[in-house]
């Protein structure tokens, strides 16, 4: 795992343990020298696994790289400042400014889960992207929504009418094993809608996520995302919660 | 200002009983055939057209490019007119304002499905006027006083303004208001099509901060943006139009009439 770490290029940096937000050794940040003195997890921008062009003519190569580089990476520090800001607050005592912070917290946080799982729903044409689900996953769609077809209507319909700014997902209900589709409203994530979903995809349609490309056309983004949709890792997500 | 006049187009609304009477009476052709014209068209619609921004289209640049333009104004705000009029033509509401179009439908929080629509072409149609090609630089007289009154400094309310865009979540718009209950001007932040009108506030200038209104110029670099908009955009003459119609109003004290 480590020696294929070494070698494969955009590997992800996961460090045993800490989960796949918090890095010990990640994209260098001058926070982890200093929060780790206190014992404050911060959060690192996760890589890629796979090049920034891998996905077109799905989404662009230009895009991928300003969504990952500047906006997902503009989330991490924000919120890793925010983070800081609310450690002092609390060690001072301080409520009226941990309260203020929530709203950097929950937008900044939302935006680094939410762009963490989407890079991982993505995966290039070549490496099984748009390979539609089988077995598990795939039974429980047919169940719940009739179809793979109905289920990515229903998906795309949701994303054309969200205004402006937020996410679409197919959720997991862990306790009533169901399969459901939600809108987040801005970096919102899944879990506001309720503590029992869980995400298997998630599309972003905020505009920085296609306007380069499909300027205002966004119905012609989302149909084309399903061609580079990661099933596999919706499916490994499904089954390890349903066991 | 240039707003979207509501056409009512009301031919002849003829109650179709009525109609069926008459055509009962009549022999002559003709006038079957100008009966039965008045019994198809009962329908009573409201219609909301496109206005074109003040300038042309490439007369924004290099702060706002013609592209941007043709999308943003020609598409997306093109887009907006267009479902709202195809929703009115199955809806009650007629004989609107823009304006009170905004506040009826907005329903006091519970907004009817036409908000939206409704909202988007006038914060739009209120953003390109709040616009002009050699723009920005420093309001004066009337603006400028009443800036320096509730702001301290222009210099104040010039960072207060760029600060209050960098921290909106989301889309939304950034508005120069000016503020009935307090009657002074401030800053306030708006989610997605919200806008002041429904609460009752006069709104002064707007910049519009969903990614589609830069993200071709300016890809993610909002700052940038914000500081050209203030720089080289902002139209004080309708800044200054606006508060002129505002102070109709509110009252925002005695004038300095100097004594001879």
């Amino acid at each position: 795992m480590a020696l294929r770490a070494l070698f494969t290029k955009g590997a992800p940096t996961l460090a045993f343990g800490l989960g796949p937000f918090a890095s010990a050794g990640g994209s260098g940040t001058r926070w982890q020298g200093l929060c780790h003195a206190r014992g404050l997890k911060v959060a690192a921008l996760p890589d890629l696994e796979y090049d920034y062009g891998a996905l077109e003519p799905a989404i662009s190569g230009e895009i991928m790289r300003l969504h990952h580089q500047k906006h997902h990476k503009a989330y991490v520090s924000n919120y890793n400042d925010a983070l800081e800001k609310l450690d002092a607050a609390m060690a001072k005592g301080d409520v009226p400014a941990v309260v203020r912070l929530q709203s950097a917290i929950k937008f900044n946080g939302g935006g680094h889960i939410n762009h963490t799982i989407f890079w991982k729903n993505l995966k290039p044409v070549n490496e099984g992207g748009g390979e539609p689900p089988h077995a598990t996953l795939g039974w429980a769609i047919d169940t719940d929504f009739g179809s793979l077809e109905a289920l990515v209507q229903k998906m795309n319909a949701e994303g054309a009418a969200l205004q402006g700014s937020g996410w679409v997902w197919l959720a997991l209900d862990k306790e009533r094993k169901k399969l459901l589709v939600e809108t987040t409203a801005n970096q919102d994530p899944l879990v506001t809608k309720g503590a029992r979903l869980v995400p298997l995809l998630g599309i972003g349609v905020w505009e920085h996520a296609y306007y380069l490309q499909y300027k205002n056309v966004k119905p012609d983004y989302l149909k084309n995302i399903w061609n580079v949709m990661n099933w596999k890792y919706a499916s490994e997500v499904y089954d390890s919660e349903i066991a | 200002m240039a707003m979207a006049l509501p056409l009512a187009y009301a031919s002849s609304v003829v109650h179709p009983f009525e109609a069926g009477r008459l055509s009962f009476s009549t022999k002559s052709t003709k006038h079957k055939k100008q009966i039965y014209q008045f019994r198809k068209v009962t329908k009573v619609l409201a219609y909301y057209g496109l206005t074109n921004p003040p300038y042309k289209l490439d007369a924004l640049e290099p702060y706002m490019s013609r592209r941007t333009l043709e999308l943003h104004w020609g598409n997306i705000h093109r887009g907006y007119a267009d479902s709202l009029n195809k929703q009115l033509a199955n809806s009650p509401l007629y004989g609107c304002t823009m304006e009170e179009l905004i506040k009826t439908t907005f329903n006091n929080g519970n907004p009817l499905p036409e908000y939206n629509n409704a909202a988007e072409v006038w914060n739009h149609d209120f953003f390109w006027e709040s616009m002009q090609p050699n723009g920005g630089r420093l309001p004066w007289g009337g603006v400028l006083d009443q800036i320096e009154k509730d702001f301290g400094s222009f210099s104040n309310f010039r960072d207060e303004f760029v600060r209050s865009a960098m921290m909106l979540f989301g889309s939304g718009w950034v508005w120069l208001v000016l503020n009935t209950n307090e009657r002074r001007l401030s800053i306030v932040r708006t989610s997605n099509a919200l806008c002041p009108l429904v609460w009752g506030d006069i709104p002064i200038i707007s910049l519009d901060m969903w990614e589609h209104a830069y993200y071709l110029d300016y890809k993610d670099d909002v700052s940038k943006y914000v500081n050209n908009f203030m720089d080289h955009l902002i139209s004080w003459h309708s800044a200054t139009a606006r508060m002129v119609r505002a102070e109709a109003f509110v009252n925002l004290g005695e004038p300095k009439i100097p004594v001879a």
